[in-house]
């Protein structure tokens, strides 16, 4: 390595643009920070020896000289937004509503969005959070970040750390804050002294040469956060790559018990209650609220019995013991064993049981003969009345439709319930054919001697349960937590330098900041107050 | 419950007010070109005012928190209420490290043209749905709009900067870009000019349309322009709409949004023709020369200082605690819903903007731009995301 010495005996590595212990530029590198072109010195990095900057040669020099350079981070950056941007113009696949003509992306979109739409799905903007493109650039975004990251901590945190007070004539007079005096007496430095250490910056004096420093620490802000947002990437790909995270839905039915799915088995949920609470009308708070809106729900929430297999066999009969009993409404999931269960849906339009009565044809009063209940859950296939009739279930539509004239079942949920039914009369093997559903009831042959009746019915409420585990949760709050300090550190906290070298029986007094000019200008106005020395000029003025 | 809520209207109506008293205070310190002491008593005075005007939002606050048993930021209304309050508070903090008076000038007017906006929507107390039930709701929208808010602060610095240095002497694509942005804030005004007058005189205008195949009505409180896609007009003895929304336009009250955005923009064009008529130039040139005596470097300074104190509160409030509370609710941390992702947006706005601070072209008239662009994005997600594009979060 070609290392470079110094006047001032220090020896820099190559690529250093200002010598790490005195700032002098060092002739040749110049170019490197832009110093060539302006008055002011680049301070960014103080002037170290960068990596990226340094060689060029080698394919793998290329790669990390790409990586680390951070226009190529801002366009990576600046693409990611665009992107994400895009994917908001007509709704993600997943969000396609409800009530749409069709839920299928292929049709969906041109039928609602016309040319564009079709555009968008054949682009595969429907799904683009999840495009290989996409997440391409975040893990672009995540290499640069790491690359960049050691390409700038290990020299900054040398040059930082080697730094002398007594610096170089030309490092102070080409920073932005600078000012020379004359006649500044011993006290007077002193009381300088005295007043930056009051203000809490380190001071360190060298010969007479004074290096007041504060919140160094605040340059490491930048990095602590890059490393949280790390952390948030690979908890995302362990989320998408491994099986840490499990997502599952269940409908549950009222009284019904159920193994809960992704579990293997292991826990099973009763359902005791759905409720759905709406607004009082007349709840005074709300009144004229609710008098334009409508009914407004208040509360969804399902009562839960928790249950855990006993058995450690697979296939064995489970042997169930209660272990947690409670509720999961919206907002306040129900958790158990590193599970959370969610209230996600409900319906309430399944029928649990009807009862009907059977009279004759022609009674006009309708008097019950017997009657039945039928539990949907379970229908059996004969009901026995005591008169000696029967009533056979010949056909049963839990969820009746016609489809071109035949009747069919839409799902095996009653939420529409009908039957065909056979009524043999007492001693008879002859049926009376009938067809019996909500408010239905035809007789095939007009000429039936009995009529059944729906008398009455039982509802009962289905919950939609989301099932979730998510053991990549500690790790992303880790991530947000460092990336937080991260940010913090770096943008309340700045780090200050101010130096006060002598030269030739002139005090030059230089500062430079990463962040809060305002803040040191202020610090040394008041270091100055009532002495000799010449508050410093700033040299950077914007024009205008 | 009444008076406490009739407490609470009259002292956001008084906190408006006092900010708009202030305004003209921190007015005088610009005007004012003589006397320095003049100046700082001036801004002393606006200053305090505005302390008081805030207080008395924070009692409008309160006193609406207790009235409605939430946390004033379920709606609209009381959202973008906030919203005004927070740059407000954004306002006194970046006034009390920096001491400049002409912030107050910019920054003020615009909390009041938010707050005017605010009570354009339904301003009655409504019940909590249940996905809204939960503190983190509360904890989440109040740290995003105290962070937005502040970003909002390096806009208006930004905005000064601008009109303080740009060259005014020759039209040019950099004026003419200004002049849209005060424009912009124009139709905010415009908005709420036309809304308090048609909503005085009692306007209304019914239509009847379908979307999604259910048959709806909406209420027009303007003269409808554009009715909704394949409306119907059922009121009678009203103006006829001009033309139809376009068919893409299809979520609940889309025609009628675009109605008052059309009614906005015209507005505010005529507000901006009016003004150019009075001043006889443009208005970045009619304001530049009572900034002349600002630096463009504290300026600068302050823009992107704002940005470092914002965005930190701006990622916990709409990131990190928006994450927890969707995980808390929806058992999904993130979803992509547009709300999320234009949060991600402005994260990533943001972000680059602090990274191109990093190099040295990128000081000056170049920041003030992108904190404009910043705010552009702030404001698409507040307004726009809401009325256009559908999702988990609408609350209007
Ligand atoms: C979305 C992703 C990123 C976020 C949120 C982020 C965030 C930040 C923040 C907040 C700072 C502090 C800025 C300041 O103090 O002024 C910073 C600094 C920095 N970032 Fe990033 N960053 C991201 C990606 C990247 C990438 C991809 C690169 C690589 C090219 C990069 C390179 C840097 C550098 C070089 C610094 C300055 C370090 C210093 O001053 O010592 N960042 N970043």
């Amino acid at each position: 390595m070609n290392k470079i010495k110094c006047e001032c005996g220090h020896v820099n590595h190559e690529g250093t643009v200002l010598c790490e212990a005195c700032g002098k530029p060092i002739e040749g590198n110049q170019h490197i920070d832009g110093n060539d072109k302006t008055r002011l010195l680049n301070m960014r990095y103080d002037g170290s020896a960068r990596r990226s900057q340094t060689y060029k040669k080698s394919i793998i020099d290329k790669i990390w000289n790409f990586f680390s350079s951070v226009k190529v981070g801002v366009w990576l950056i600046v693409l990611t937004l665009v992107a994400s941007a895009m994917g908001t113009i007509f709704p993600q696949e997943q969000w396609i509503p409800a009530n749409a003509v069709s839920r299928d992306p292929a049709i969906y979109y041109e039928s609602t969005y016309g040319i564009f739409g079709q555009i968008y799905y054949q682009l595969g903007f429907y799904d683009l959070y999840s495009s290989w493109w996409y997440l391409l650039l975040v893990a672009l975004i995540g290499i640069s970040l790491v690359i960049c990251s050691i390409d700038r901590f290990v020299p900054l945190y040398k040059a930082l750390k080697n730094q002398k007070a007594k610096r170089h004539e030309t490092f102070l007079s080409r920073q932005r804050l600078y000012s020379e005096s004359d006649n500044v007496s011993k006290e007077e430095k002193q009381q300088i002294i005295k007043s930056l250490k009051k203000q809490r910056y380190s001071v360190r004096d060298e010969n007479g040469h004074i290096l007041a420093e504060k919140g160094r620490f605040s340059r490491w802000g930048p990095y602590v956060n890059h490393i949280g947002l790390i952390i948030v990437l690979i908890a995302a790909v362990l989320r998408m790559t491994t099986p840490m995270y499990i997502d599952e839905y269940m409908w549950i039915r009222e009284g019904e018990r159920t193994v809960i799915p992704g579990t293997n088995g292991e826990y099973y949920a009763k359902n005791k209650d759905f409720i759905l609470e709406t607004y009082d009308k007349d709840n005074q708070r709300f009144e004229e609220a609710i008098k334009k809106e409508g009914v407004v729900a208040k509360n969804f929430e399902t009562e839960l019995v928790i249950y855990k297999d006993q058995t450690s066999a697979t296939g064995a009969e489970p042997k169930l013991e209660k272990l947690k009993e409670g509720s999961t409404r919206l907002n306040h999931p129900m958790k158990f064993d590193g599970y959370a269960l969610y209230q996600a849906g409900y319906q309430s339009n399944e029928f649990s049981s009807m009862s009907f009565k059977v009279h004759e044809t022609d009674d006009p009063n309708e008097t019950a003969i017997g009657s039945i209940t039928i539990d949907l859950t379970s229908p059996k296939s004969e009901y026995k009345l005591d008169n000696g009739l029967r009533v056979v279930i010949d056909q049963y539509f839990p969820d009746y439709y016609l489809d071109n004239g035949e009747p069919r079942s839409k799902s095996k949920y009653p939420k529409n319930p009908a039957f065909v039914f056979f009524i043999y009369p007492p001693n008879s093997d002859d049926p009376e054919v009938s067809f019996v559903g909500i408010r239905k009831n035809i007789d095939a042959t007009g000429e039936n001697e009995y009529k059944l009746g729906l008398q009455d019915f039982e509802m009962r409420d289905v919950s939609g349960i989301m099932v979730i585990r998510d053991y990549t949760l500690p790790l992303f709050f880790l991530g947000g937590v460092i990336f937080m300090i991260g940010v913090i550190q770096g943008m309340y906290w700045h780090h200050r330098r101010i130096w006060i070298n002598p030269k030739n029986g002139k005090l030059l007094l230089a500062a430079h900041t990463n962040k809060n000019w305002h803040g040191v200008k202020t610090d040394i106005e008041k270091a100055i107050a009532n002495t000799n020395v010449n508050m410093v000029k700033d040299q950077q003025e914007l024009p205008g | 419950m009444d008076t406490l809520l009739n407490i609470s209207s009259t002292m956001l109506l008084v906190a408006f007010i006092l900010y708009l008293l202030a305004t003209f205070f921190f007015g005088a310190t610009i005007r004012d070109k003589r006397n320095k002491s003049k100046e700082s008593k001036a801004g002393t005075i606006g200053i305090t005012i505005t302390i008081i005007g805030f207080l008395a939002q924070t009692v409008y606050f309160i006193t609406r928190w207790i009235a409605s048993g939430h946390v004033p930021v379920s709606n609209m209304f009381e959202f973008v209420t906030f919203f005004g309050m927070s740059i407000v508070l954004g306002f006194i903090i970046l006034y009390f490290i920096y001491k400049m008076s002409v912030l107050g000038v910019f920054a003020l007017p615009i909390a009041l043209i938010v707050i005017a906006y605010a009570s354009m929507f339904p301003t009655e107390v409504s019940p909590l749905v249940p996905s809204l039930q939960s503190y983190w709701l509360y904890i989440h929208v109040t740290t995003v709009s105290i962070g937005e808010a502040i970003l909002s602060i390096s806009f208006v610095v930004g905005l000064i900067y601008l009109v303080r240095t740009i060259d005014q002497t020759k039209s040019s694509k950099r004026t003419t870009w200004l002049e849209i942005v005060l424009f912009s804030l124009l139709i905010f005004i415009g908005f709420s000019l036309i809304s308090v007058i048609f909503n005085v005189t009692g306007y209304s205008a019914q239509f009847e349309y379908t979307a999604n195949n259910v048959t709806m009505t909406t209420e027009y409180q303007l003269p409808a322009i554009v009715s909704p896609y394949e409306g119907v007009l059922i009121t009678d003895g009203v103006m006829q709409p001009w033309f139809d929304a376009p068919s893409w336009m299809h979520g609940a009250d889309a025609g009628r949004k675009f109605n008052t955005l059309i009614w906005s923009v015209f507005v505010g064009l005529a507000l901006y023709g009016l003004l150019r008529l009075v001043l006889r130039k443009r208005i970045g040139a009619a304001i530049q020369p009572k900034l002349m005596k600002t630096k463009p470097d504290l300026l600068d300074e302050i823009s992107y200082r704002a940005i470092a104190i914002g965005f930190p509160v701006f990622t916990l409030g709409g990131i990190i605690f928006a994450s927890i509370w969707a995980q808390e609710a929806w058992g999904r941390f993130w979803g992509w819903d547009p709300k999320e992702v234009w949060a991600l947006v402005t994260f990533f706005f943001y972000a680059a903007f602090l990274h191109l601070r990093l190099s040295r072209g990128w000081h000056g008239e170049k920041s003030a731009w992108l904190a404009v662009g910043g705010f552009a994005i702030i404001m698409f997600n507040l307004i726009a995301v809401n009325l256009v594009l559908a999702g988990l979060h609408s609350y209007a």
